[in-house]
C-alpha cells in the first residue's frame, strides 16, 4: 500500500517541504516590475502570498510566504528553483509543461530536462484532490507575472 | 466500554456501505460523519420503494399516485416533527439543507416589516465558532440594512466566552443566531441560557442544530418558552437521511410574520396579475416542487434514529468521544482543538499534529482506509481564533466502534513515522 503513498510523497517532495528554497518575501512590492498576489485554495485553506520581480524580460526573483500541506509547499519551492533567472517566455513554457503534467491524470511521462525536481510531482497527478495543492503557487506566479506585464505595457 | 450501543454489530449491518473494502484491501473506517453520515438500508429502501411504486408530484395531482405521494410527503413532515418534538407539525418547513434554511430566515428578515424589521443601528449577534453558513447570511443582511454584526468570542478551551453576554445582547439586538454543537470544536453551547437572555431584550433566537440533531435528543415541547429558540434548523444528510433535504422549524408567530422567501407554485393562496396572497405555513415557505423522495427518505431516517433512541445514541457518542480523546492525546505532538471532557462536547474532534499538515495526515490515513476530514471545515474564523490554518477532524456516529478509533490512533502514529516527525 505504501507504494501508492510513496508515488505521491517522493523524497524530493519531502526534502523541499522540510527545507523550502527561496522562502520569505523580498524586495519592495510597489517597485517597478513587481507584482504581489495572494492566492488561496478555498476548499482546504492553503494560502500563498507571492511576489514576482521582472527585470529586462527575466524573472529576476520569486519570493513568497506560504502555508499549506507538503505538496503545496514543495511545489512552491521547486517552482522558484525552476523559474528564477529564466526569461519570461521560457518560464511561461515551463509553467505550461508543469500544468500539462498535473492535468495528465498520471499518464504523462515528465521531461526531467525541463522540470528537474518538478518530475517528482508526476505521482500527484494520480490524486485529483491534491492537484490543486500542487498548482496553487504556479497559478499565483502566472497571475502576478501577467499583472506585472500589463502594468509595464500600460 | 460503558455506554456503547448494546447492539452495535446489528446496527452496523443496517449500513451496507460499512462492508466496503478500499484500495489495498483495507476495510472502510468511516470517521467523517459530521461531514455526512452514512445511510441505513431502510432509508435507501424507502426511497427506492417510493420511486418504484408511488412516484408522482404532490398536492396537485388528482390521481391515486398523487395522493399516495402527498400522503408520504406529509407523513415525513409528521415524523420530523416528532423527531424534534415540535409543538405544531405545520411549523416544520422542508428546505434544501441547513444553509438554505438559514438563508431563508436571514433573507425573509431583510424583507420583514413591523417588529421583525432589521434597520440601521440594530444588532445581530452570532458566535466565533459558527459554520460559514451561519456567518455569511448575517453579514449579507447587516450589510444591506446598515445593521451591526457582533459575536461571542471563544475561550482558550473552545467554549463561548459569556462574560459579556449582557452587554453583547442588548436592547438593540434583533437576532441571536448560534450553533448548538460546534462542527469544529465539538463544543455543546448553552442554548437555553443564551435564548433566555435574548428573549429578555425581545430578540429572536435562531439555532443551527446541524451537528446537534444527529446526536442530542431535541425536545422543543419540553423547553420553557423563554429558553426555547424561535427557529431551529438542521440538515437531513447528517441524521442518516439523504442529501438535498433540510429542516427549518419556526415558532408559528415568527413564521406568520415573516414574508415569503421564494415565490412560486404551492406557496400561494391566490394569484392575479396584480398581486398574490400566500398559503399558510408550512406551504408558504415551500415554493415549487420540493425534494419529495428526499423528504420521504428523511422521514425514514429520523424514524430509524428514534427507534434506536437518541438517548442511547448520545451515550454511545459520549463513550466513543471519551475513548477517542484518550487515544488521540496519547499521540506525541497532537493537540486537540476544543474541550477535552467528553461530557461537554459532541463527537467531532479536530486536532493538529506537530510537523504534519492536515492534508498530508488525511492522505496517509486514506491509504489505510480511514476517512477523516482535513481543512478548515467551513469554520475559518474559529480556526483563526486558535491560530491554525487547517485541522484534521475525526467524527464518529452510532455505527462507530472502538476498534475504528484504535485504527485512527495507529494511523496517526504511522503518519508521524512516515513523515519522520519526532
Amino acid at each position: 500500500m505504501d507504494a501508492a503513498l510513496d508515488s505521491l510523497y517522493q523524497e524530493i517532495i519531502l526534502d523541499h517541504y522540510k527545507h523550502p528554497h527561496h522562502a520569505g518575501l523580498r524586495g519592495d512590492p510597489s517597485a517597478a516590475g513587481t507584482a504581489e498576489v495572494h492566492h488561496v485554495n478555498p476548499t482546504c485553506g492553503d494560502e500563498v502570498t507571492l511576489r514576482v520581480h521582472l527585470a529586462d524580460g527575466v524573472v529576476s526573483d520569486v519570493s513568497y510566504d506560504a502555508v499549506g500541506c507538503s505538496i503545496s509547499q514543495a511545489s512552491t519551492s521547486v517552482m522558484t528553483d525552476l523559474l528564477i533567472g529564466k526569461s519570461v517566455e521560457e518560464a511561461m513554457g515551463i509553467h505550461q509543461t508543469f500544468l500539462e503534467l498535473m492535468q495528465g491524470k498520471g499518464k504523462i511521462e515528465p521531461d526531467e530536462d525541463v522540470l528537474e525536481d518538478g518530475i517528482a510531482f508526476a505521482g500527484v497527478a494520480k490524486f485529483p484532490a491534491r492537484v490543486k495543492c500542487a498548482l496553487l503557487s504556479w497559478m499565483a506566479w502566472k497571475d502576478a507575472t501577467s499583472q506585472t506585464l500589463s502594468k509595464e505595457n500600460s | 466500554m460503558d455506554g456503547l450501543l448494546p447492539e452495535l454489530e446489528v446496527i452496523r449491518k443496517d449500513f451496507p456501505i460499512l462492508e466496503r473494502q478500499l484500495a489495498g484491501g483495507f476495510p472502510l473506517v468511516y470517521l467523517d460523519s459530521a461531514n455526512t453520515s452514512q445511510k441505513p438500508q431502510v432509508v435507501i429502501d424507502t426511497m427506492v420503494d417510493h420511486l418504484e411504486h408511488h412516484n408522482a408530484n404532490i398536492s396537485r395531482a388528482m390521481h391515486q399516485l398523487g395522493s399516495e405521494s402527498t400522503e408520504a410527503f406529509e407523513a415525513a413532515r409528521d415524523r420530523v416533527a416528532a423527531f424534534i418534538k415540535a409543538p405544531d407539525r405545520d411549523e416544520v418547513i422542508f428546505t434544501k439543507n441547513a444553509t438554505e434554511a438559514l438563508n431563508l430566515v436571514a433573507n425573509s428578515l431583510s424583507w420583514a416589516t413591523g417588529d421583525l424589521a432589521v434597520a440601521a443601528g440594530d444588532e445581530i449577534v452570532i458566535t466565533e465558532m459558527e459554520h460559514h453558513s451561519n456567518i455569511v447570511p448575517w453579514q449579507l443582511l447587516t450589510e444591506r440594512k446598515g445593521a451591526s454584526l457582533r459575536w461571542f468570542g471563544l475561550t482558550d478551551d473552545g467554549r463561548l466566552d459569556l462574560s459579556n453576554i449582557d452587554e453583547l445582547i442588548n436592547e438593540r439586538t434583533k437576532v441571536v443566531s448560534l450553533t448548538w454543537v460546534s462542527n469544529m470544536l465539538g463544543t455543546i453551547n448553552p442554548v437555553a441560557r443564551i435564548a433566555a437572555r435574548a428573549h429578555e431584550v425581545g430578540a429572536i433566537v435562531v439555532v443551527d442544530a446541524s451537528q446537534a440533531a444527529p446526536q442530542l435528543p431535541v425536545d422543543l415541547q419540553s423547553m420553557e418558552g423563554a429558553s426555547r429558540p424561535d427557529v431551529l434548523v438542521f440538515t437531513g444528510h447528517k441524521v442518516v437521511g439523504p442529501t438535498g433535504i433540510g429542516v427549518l422549524w419556526g415558532r408559528r408567530e415568527v413564521l406568520d410574520a415573516l414574508p415569503p422567501f421564494h415565490g412560486g407554485g404551492e406557496m400561494i393562496e391566490t394569484v392575479t396579475m396584480q398581486r398574490s396572497t400566500y398559503a399558510q405555513i408550512p406551504h408558504k415557505f415551500e415554493a415549487g416542487t420540493p425534494p419529495i423522495i428526499e423528504a420521504i427518505g428523511l422521514g425514514a431516517a429520523v424514524d430509524y434514529l428514534d427507534h434506536v433512541g437518541l438517548d442511547a445514541i448520545h451515550a454511545h457518542e459520549q463513550a466513543l468521544t471519551g475513548y477517542a480523546l484518550e487515544g488521540l492525546t496519547s499521540v506525541p505532538g497532537l493537540r486537540v482543538l476544543g474541550p477535552l471532557d467528553a461530557a461537554s462536547r459532541g463527537g467531532a474532534i479536530s486536532f493538529e499534529l506537530e510537523g504534519v499538515h492536515p492534508h498530508d495526515i488525511a492522505q496517509v490515513l486514506d491509504s489505510r482506509g480511514i476517512a477523516v476530514r482535513a481543512g478548515h471545515h467551513c469554520a475559518k474564523p474559529a480556526h483563526a481564533r486558535f491560530g491554525v490554518q487547517a485541522s484534521t477532524r475525526m467524527s464518529s456516529y452510532l455505527y462507530t466502534t472502538p476498534t475504528e478509533i484504535d485504527a485512527l490512533v495507529d494511523g496517526l502514529n504511522y503518519t508521524r513515522s512516515y513523515f519522520k516527525v519526532g
